[in-house]
């Protein structure tokens, strides 16, 4: 009893003293020695929203917030195959980051300044600028979202669209009744047979979910009005600034990529290119790369493998027909804007 | 056996002798003292450490803690509520007691409709007439066996499939089945009905007294007045004597379709109602279990005895089997309540919101998750002690009084 107590206890110092080194020669970033150590990114998506993350008839994830867990993959191992992605719903998203099962929340989620001072989570940038609106059946002859005073509205527990609608409807001076289901595919069943008038969530969601109904999409109609701000960002825990940097510089080298006209198809013939800016960005020059504690080649990975900003955009989006709008570059009209990569 | 224990006679017989405690290890009762203290300290120590460390970890992640929200104003938009709920300006303490109050709503009518339907199933089963026993068997053993969250899905589901608000079906005046639930003309309330109310309450106590001085007087004379006269006049023609006196107003508030929804009115909503013949099918299947093997508990010469004394059938069941067979039937019966009670936060599942869904957006809402699971589980822990508190109470008044 006496010597197996005390095999027990050198045996736990042992593992100390083993483990100690070795976290000081990590990265700095628990975060990222541990996605290291795992060999994969776990990074939490929706379970199933068209344009966001959706597996295709293969299987794979695709979508604007799949290829951002993608892009942060193949900055980490140059490698952007290595994700495991975890479908979340609206209510558990955030326990699951704050747990730490997930390193990363890439899931249609609005930054917010309640979530952001009181789940213990920062914002990265923002990837798509959204708001709240309402997909109604064209055969119920709506035209504007103020014309559903009394309407009976679907609506997913947890998310801001609730609270959206809740200040409009009180804002406009109207009363709606509220149909709450948190499973998606309830929800959509709830309203496509009738029991809600109309169904609400981000614009662009909404979109996705008229263009997956294929010969039926006409028989809804998507109302004009959008009636919140919801810029949707990935989302990751506050206390480990290194990997806030990797998580945020990912979408700015995307970014910067679509600004210098660098994309996933072109990006070879830049090798022997003398624009400084573009040097840096590749890797050709400079230790970005290094300060971060990622290879020197990150963003060249990510826009090989992943592609520009731009280019993930119109993978995820042009086919349902969604225009990019407030998602163009800061020179184009847009909102998209990256600091200086140097 | 506890009857002899307790009996004085027996008393210096059975009493251990006594022994002081001796501080040695092969004392079993000092041993016996050190590892009971052993226990508990090792579980308050766990106790300890779980709150602090949680309490670290909460502040090491700055995510807020208290119970401050409650007086915060929710944006939880809730489509059915008994007391007044504006989204946007009540606070989340109102919609949390919203969500008590649809809780409590759905069990309480849940139990009793159970109760019922269960009762009469258990009996069914028992019937002569083969089909009504073959009917009934085959109801409870496929009703047993498929889990109440797929029953929910069904449910809501066949509810999904009801034509639509302008096409409502229209079963008798002022009353609309569609899609939006189903929607009853609704009395408008007034001073006259309050006071009919409590006429009838007057009534109660008053026919309570009456059939008590009833049963004293069978005691003394050996013959017992009627009671139902009295009780008929008591119960029925006081209150509407009340209510007429009062000017007898009966006004209805008719339902009526005006844009996208029917205005006015009462509403069945078919969140409401799915979970409500879900979960009442559910539990009344085992109901109806425990109720035959309650009545199939009480012996058969029971049964004949009673027939022997020339009793007829209506009675042997009321006065002899059932006031037996309700001691075994009881306490069963309490864990299908608490059953039916826990069963109903499956509500989430089909969007009626009931304590959990409420507390799930509130959590999610103000990130304060530890919180709204403490408050989920205070109010479970309340109703079900509740519940067990007072069926204990019952189990004590019916049982066999031992002499």
């Amino acid at each position: 009893m006496m010597r197996s107590m005390l095999c027990g206890a050198w045996l736990l110092a042992g593992v100390v003293a083993a483990a100690a080194p070795a976290h000081a020669q990590g990265s700095g970033s628990p975060t990222l020695d541990a996605v290291r150590q795992r060999g994969q990114l776990a990074c939490g998506v929706t379970t199933g929203v068209a344009g966001f993350s959706l597996p295709d008839s293969k299987g794979v994830e695709q979508g604007i917030d799949a290829d951002g867990c993608r892009a942060i993959a193949a900055a980490i191992f140059g490698d952007a195959n290595k994700v495991k992605y975890v479908p979340l719903n609206t209510e558990n998203r955030f326990t699951a980051l704050q747990s730490g099962e997930i390193d990363v929340l890439i899931r249609e989620t609005t930054w917010t300044l309640g979530r952001e001072s009181s789940l213990g989570a920062l914002f990265g940038p923002i990837t798509f600028y959204d708001g709240t609106g309402f997909l109604v059946k064209a055969s119920a002859g709506v035209k504007s979202a103020k014309e559903l005073d009394g309407a009976t509205i679907c609506v997913q527990p947890g998310t801001s669209t609730e609270l959206a609608i809740a200040d409009y409807f009180h804002r406009s001076n109207m009363k709606f009744t509220p149909i709450e289901i948190q499973n998606l595919q309830e929800i959509l069943g709830a309203f496509f047979s009738g029991r809600c008038d109309a169904y609400s969530t981000d614009s662009s969601a909404l979109a996705g979910i008229r263009y997956q109904q294929g010969d039926k999409a006409k028989d809804y109609v998507l109302l004009p009005d959008i009636i919140s701000k919801e810029p949707l960002a990935p989302m990751v825990r506050k206390g480990d600034d290194k990997w806030f940097d990797l998580v945020r510089w990912t979408t700015y080298a995307q970014l910067t990529a679509e600004e210098d006209g660098v994309t996933g198809k072109n990006i070879d013939s830049f090798a022997n290119s003398e624009n400084p800016d573009i040097r840096k960005l590749l890797g050709l020059e400079g230790d970005l790369g290094k300060s971060m504690g990622v290879d020197n080649k990150w963003a060249y990975n990510i826009i090989k493998q992943v592609g520009n900003f731009g280019e993930m955009f119109d993978r995820a989006f042009q086919p349902m027909g969604v225009p990019r709008g407030l998602n163009k570059l800061w020179n184009q009209g847009g909102l998209e804007y990256a600091p200086p990569m140097r | 056996m506890s009857g002899t224990a307790a009996d004085p006679r027996f008393a210096s017989v059975r009493q251990a002798p006594r022994r002081q405690v001796r501080l040695s290890w092969s004392d079993p009762r000092l041993r016996n003292v050190f590892w009971q203290v052993v226990v508990i300290g090792a579980v308050v120590l766990l106790v300890w450490y779980l709150i602090g460390n949680t309490r670290r970890n909460l502040e090491a992640r700055h995510i807020a803690t208290g119970f401050g929200f409650l007086s915060q104003s929710a944006a939880i938009p809730i489509g059915e509520s008994p007391i007044p709920y504006t989204p946007s300006v009540s606070t989340y303490g109102r919609a949390l007691l919203i969500g008590i109050l649809n809780t409590l709503r759905v069990s309480v009518i849940g139990v009793v409709l159970a109760t019922v339907l269960g009762t009469l199933v258990g009996i069914g089963r028992l019937s002569k007439n083969l089909l009504v026993a073959k009917i009934t068997a085959v109801y409870v053993e496929t009703l047993r066996d498929i889990p109440v969250l797929l029953q929910l899905f069904f449910w809501y589901g066949l509810l999904q499939h009801l034509p639509a608000a302008r096409q409502a079906l229209h079963p008798i005046p002022g009353v609309f089945l569609s899609i939006r639930g189903i929607k009853l003309p609704d009395l408008i309330w007034e001073g006259a009905h309050s006071a009919a109310v409590v006429a009838f309450l007057i009534g109660a106590v008053l026919t309570w007294m009456w059939s008590r001085q009833a049963a004293q007087r069978q005691a003394r004379t050996g013959r017992r007045p009627r009671t139902w006269p009295v009780a008929l006049l008591l119960l029925i023609a006081l209150p509407i004597g009340v209510w007429a006196a009062l000017g007898a107003p009966f006004t209805l508030d008719v339902p009526a379709l005006r844009g996208f929804n029917f205005q006015g009115g009462m509403t069945l909503s078919p969140e409401f109602a799915a979970l409500l013949v879900g979960l009442v099918i559910y539990t009344s299947s085992y109901i109806a279990e425990i109720v035959r093997s309650g009545i199939e508990a009480v012996a058969q010469g029971q049964w004949e005895a009673a027939f022997a004394l020339g009793l007829p059938h209506g009675l042997v069941l009321r006065q002899i089997v059932l006031p037996q067979a309700l001691r075994v039937i009881v306490p069963p019966m309490t864990s299908q309540y608490l059953n039916l009670i826990k069963n109903s936060s499956l509500a989430v599942a089909i969007g009626y919101q009931d304590i959990v869904s409420i507390a799930g957006t509130t959590l999610n809402q103000t990130g304060q998750a530890i919180e709204g699971v403490a408050i989920i589980m205070a109010v479970y822990l309340t109703f079900s002690l509740s519940i067990s508190a007072f069926m204990n109470w019952y189990n004590a008044h019916i049982a066999l009084v031992e002499r």
